[in-house]
């Protein structure tokens, strides 16, 4: 816990700046410096684009409810399918885990006023922006269609204005990410407040730290493998043009090296999430506290030596698909490892089903799934049968739905009543939360078996004998659907209406939870100080004699 | 906190476990036939992995289940859990565990993946060291930069190094029938050098070591066979290589698996392994024919097949179809001159 501290050590030159004693509506539409304002922009924006690209994924899963090709346009098909990924990855989980829940949450973890670079913040999140306007206006010129890994040759012949629009978004989602993260990762190594130890960094600041060192390594790769690409499209180089002497598979390596990293950009944030509200609602410290800080980190360097396993049935020599091989079964350790700590966190405790604890279960049941398909998936002799197919798409939902989305959802309920001062409602909650777990296995399971027999992913017309199948992947999606409806009425009206929530109204002890909710405009009036670590539960059991 | 349960209740527990897994690992029933002497490698090789993954998936959801149930908050009861912040003995039991695991998993992967000939694309059979320097040049150095320039030495190069060679069985020696691969939105072509026939379906003999010399001329298409696991992608301006021994006669999908436009999804023929009398049979027969041209294939992509799932997409492709062959012409127009 936390005493007033006298010695006022402001953020920087923050404290310096004007601001009324408290935002109006308004001042949430406007280029505005402060690192709470700039993380609900971020998670209300990414929230909206999370349901655009749920739109998208509804038409496709009605297009699969029959075999033939019958509902969409088979090109407008594969717009919806490039475009739902890259929105899901670029505009929804990064900005909402990383930008949303790390800009409003690391620097309450850590006792500071604001983020080292108060405009700089504002300007990555408003980068965003033209991103998102530049995929939706892509739409009028056809779309981009060449998948979210848009790779040459089809890229360069498809669409072109469309797929170079959606070249221009990346490389502003992209440059918002690498803003962020310098921003991260100067503002965790230099503001702490003084009496925090570097094992007293709560875990979700580790885990942006990791992401952020990932993503200033990995993005700059993209960009320059899509600004190749956007060349060779507009200004007749031929980087990637195989009749020219272009090589389409340095295409893929370049993407890769970045968009492997990148699915942890999307997990890692989550599992500083998990670290966080597991020992809260399990009223226990976290097990293996290091184990996780430093597995997040152990994560983040191998999994910049794994991208190959994307490539196994492509242009990649004997040697390369086997030392991949290896190195990406080396990944699973150290994730395994999270799992594990956090099952035995709940050992033991005393679990408050909450719905932000539900949540981050039913993440934990899931997630087990998505990384047991990840090592089959690992392993180049099976991926061979099953990679570009459904195998896949099951095993990347179960991580990134069953895992990213379930643990932004448990962020959400966790950190609601401190961003909004209300609760959300705990009925609508729990409802919401069965109907996406339900949703989400009656989608994604099935689609293991459909990539195992022989149906490949991103198809508009399949075989018939998939049809079955196909129908209750179709049936799970509609009900996922509908399962936004009870979070969202819930989000709106607690938003001013929900049950009051005071300071700390699950009785945790990270620093967020010292000051009242919401936060006065420069978090605290005066400093606290930390005296304990951030899971010290259950210590009245070590005075009790 | 709870007691730590009985030996007796552990090992029923374990045996639970280990007998569901085995039956899981082995009664699955995910993957299709097997038609090629790969095929069995790679289920072996996947029902291990399963057993493994049913084990540790039980194994860790009971452990949650059981937490769930075990650990709850009684009525009444606002107090925290125990203060337990670690356990060295077992984080390093359960760091151990999956690394050997995934140790063992690595090295039965290099003996499965040498076995269907992954290490000998292009006959290079197991000289890592020129493997590794071609690779480099392939792969990483980017063709434009330092290779020679004739389109020949190219592909020589190209050709020696992708996709899977002879299987061990038959290292060493040079295939039994050669076809060339082509593909195309949206529609495969197979030629067979040695008697001129164009086709577009893929007629083998059974239990012969068959090798395909894969392209592509338009965008990247990957040439995937289900019930052989065997798949490879066609990479415009990289040839690969395909080698396998079918082993049951019978007529199997091929199935484009890499996005390639609008129909990809019905980018599918099949392969017919026929017995040696019938594909004998058949070569004669086709050779008597007038050889058939590239062009009447790849304009008619939805007549290539006759089976019923293509139906479907008569009028679609046929629609298409007409087009394909403007469209894979401007498209090759625009990668050289767009
Ligand atoms: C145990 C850890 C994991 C392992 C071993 C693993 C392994 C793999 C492999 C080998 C592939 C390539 C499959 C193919 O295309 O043939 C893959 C695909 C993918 N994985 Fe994982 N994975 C793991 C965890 C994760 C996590 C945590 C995420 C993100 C939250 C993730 C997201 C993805 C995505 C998005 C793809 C598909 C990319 C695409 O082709 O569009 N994976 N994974
Ligand atoms: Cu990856
Ligand atoms: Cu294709």
């Amino acid at each position: 816990m936390a005493q007033a501290n006298l010695t006022d050590r402001g953020a920087g030159n923050f404290s310096v700046h004007h601001h009324p004693e408290k935002w109006k509506w308004y001042d949430y539409f406007t280029f505005n410096v402060d690192h709470k304002v700039i993380g609900i922009q971020y998670l209300v924006t990414s929230f909206a684009f999370y349901l655009i690209g749920g739109l998208m994924a509804l038409a496709m899963r009605a297009e699969l409810a029959t075999p033939n090709s019958d509902l969409l346009d088979p090109n407008l098909y594969n717009a919806f399918l490039t475009n739902h990924g890259t929105i899901m990855i670029f505009l929804w989980i990064v900005p909402g885990a990383i930008g949303g829940f790390g800009n409003y949450l690391v620097p309450l973890m850590i006792g500071a006023r604001d983020m080292a670079f108060p405009k700089l913040n504002a300007l990555a999140f408003w980068v965003t922006i033209p991103a998102g306007a530049l995929l939706l206006g892509s739409f009028f010129f056809g779309g981009a269609q060449a998948g979210w890994t848009s790779y040459p040759p089809l890229s360069l012949i498809t669409a072109n204005t469309a797929q170079s629009m959606w070249i221009l978004a990346i490389v502003f989602a992209g440059t918002s990410s690498i803003l962020g993260a310098v921003n991260f990762i100067i503002t965790i190594w230099k503001m702490r407040v003084p009496s925090m130890d570097w094992d007293q960094l709560p875990l979700f600041c580790w885990a942006i730290l990791a992401t952020s060192i990932l993503a200033l390594f990995s993005t700059p790769v993209l960009a320059a493998g899509l600004v190749l690409l956007l060349f060779d499209i507009n200004f007749g180089t031929s980087f990637f043009k195989p009749d020219a002497g272009g090589d389409v598979v340095m295409y893929q390596h370049l993407f890769w090296f970045y968009s492997h990293p990148a699915v942890y950009l999307m997990i890692l944030p989550i599992f500083g999430i998990m670290s966080e509200v597991i020992p809260v609602h399990a009223r226990k410290p976290i097990f293996g506290y290091k184990a996780i800080a430093y597995s997040s980190l152990t994560i983040c360097l191998v999994g910049l030596f794994v991208w190959v396993h994307h490539m196994f049935t492509s242009g990649t020599p004997p040697w390369m698909r086997m030392f991949f091989t290896v190195s990406t079964l080396i990944v699973a350790v150290p994730t395994g490892v999270k799992i594990f700590s956090w099952v035995a966190t709940l050992w033991g405790g005393k679990i408050r089903y909450t719905s932000a604890m539900l949540f981050a279960i039913g993440l934990l049941v899931m997630f087990v799934l998505g990384g047991l398909s990840g090592v089959t998936l690992g392993t180049a002799p099976v991926d061979i049968h099953v990679h570009d197919t459904y195998y896949v798409v099951a095993h990347f939902h179960y991580v990134l739905f069953g895992g990213s989305v379930f643990g932004i959802y448990a962020g959400f309920y966790h950190w609601f009543p401190k961003i909004t001062g209300h609760y959300l409602n705990e009925g609508l909650g729990k409802l919401h939360f069965v109907l996406t777990f339900i949703g989400t296995n009656l989608t994604f399971l099935p689609m293991h078996q459909l990539g195992l027999q022989g149906m490949p992913r991103r198809v508009a017309m399949y075989d018939p004998q998939f049809q079955t199948i196909n129908q209750i992947c179709t049936f799970g999606a509609f009900l996922l659907g509908v399962s936004v409806l009870p979070f969202l009425i819930n989000a709106i009206w607690s938003w001013s209406r929900g049950a009051k929530a005071g300071g700390n109204p699950w009785d945790a002890k990270t620093l967020e939870w010292t000051t009242d909710s919401p936060p006065a405009i420069e978090n605290w009036e005066v400093l606290p100080v930390v005296t304990q670590g951030p899971y010290a539960y259950g210590e009245e059991h070590l005075t009790v004699e | 906190m709870k007691q730590i349960p009985a030996p007796l209740w552990t090992l029923t527990v374990g045996v639970v476990v280990t007998v569901i897994s085995f039956w899981v690992g082995y009664n699955h029933g995910f993957l299709p036939e097997q038609a090629s002497a790969q095929a069995p490698l790679v289920d072996d090789f996947f029902n291990i992995m399963m057993v493994i993954g049913t084990a540790l998936f039980l194994v860790v959801e009971g452990a949650i289940v059981y937490c769930m149930i075990q650990f709850r908050r009684r009525k009444g009861d606002d107090s925290d859990g125990l203060p337990i912040e670690g356990n060295l003995p077992l984080e390093a039991f359960w760091t151990a565990i999956p690394a050997v695991i995934v140790i063992g998993l690595g090295i039965y992967s290099v003996q499965v993946f040498q076995e269907m000939g992954g290490f000998s694309p292009g006959g290079l059979e197991h000289d890592h060291g020129m493997m590794i320097a071609q690779a480099h040049t392939g792969a990483m150095g980017g063709v434009s930069e330092d290779t020679p320039d004739t389109p020949e030495a190219r592909q020589q190069l190209a050709k020696a190094v992708y996709g899977f060679g002879a299987s061990i069985d038959n290292e060493g020696r040079s295939a039994d029938l050669e076809v060339n691969v082509s593909g195309m939105q949206y529609a495969w072509i197979f030629t067979y050098p040695d008697t001129g026939i164009v086709d577009g379906e893929l007629h083998v003999p059974v239990d012969a070591d068959v090798q395909l010399n894969i392209s592509a001329q338009d965008v990247i298409h990957s040439f995937w066979v289900p019930q052989f696991r065997l798949k490879q992608d066609a990479i415009p301006g990289k040839d690969t290589e395909l080698r396998f021994v079918a082993t049951k006669p019978g007529t199997y999908p091929v199935v484009c698996a890499e996005l390639c436009g609008g129909y990809h999804g019905a980018m599918r023929t099949q392969v017919i392994v026929h017995t040696p009398e019938d594909f004998q049979a058949w070569v004669d027969q086709r050779v008597a024919q007038a050889p058939m041209s590239v062009d009447a294939i790849a304009q008619n992509p939805a007549d290539l097949s006759d089976s019923d799932y293509l139906a479907p997409y008569e009028t679609a492709l046929g629609v298409d179809a007409r087009l394909v062959a403007q469209l894979s012409q401007a498209s090759a127009d625009d990668i050289i001159n767009p």
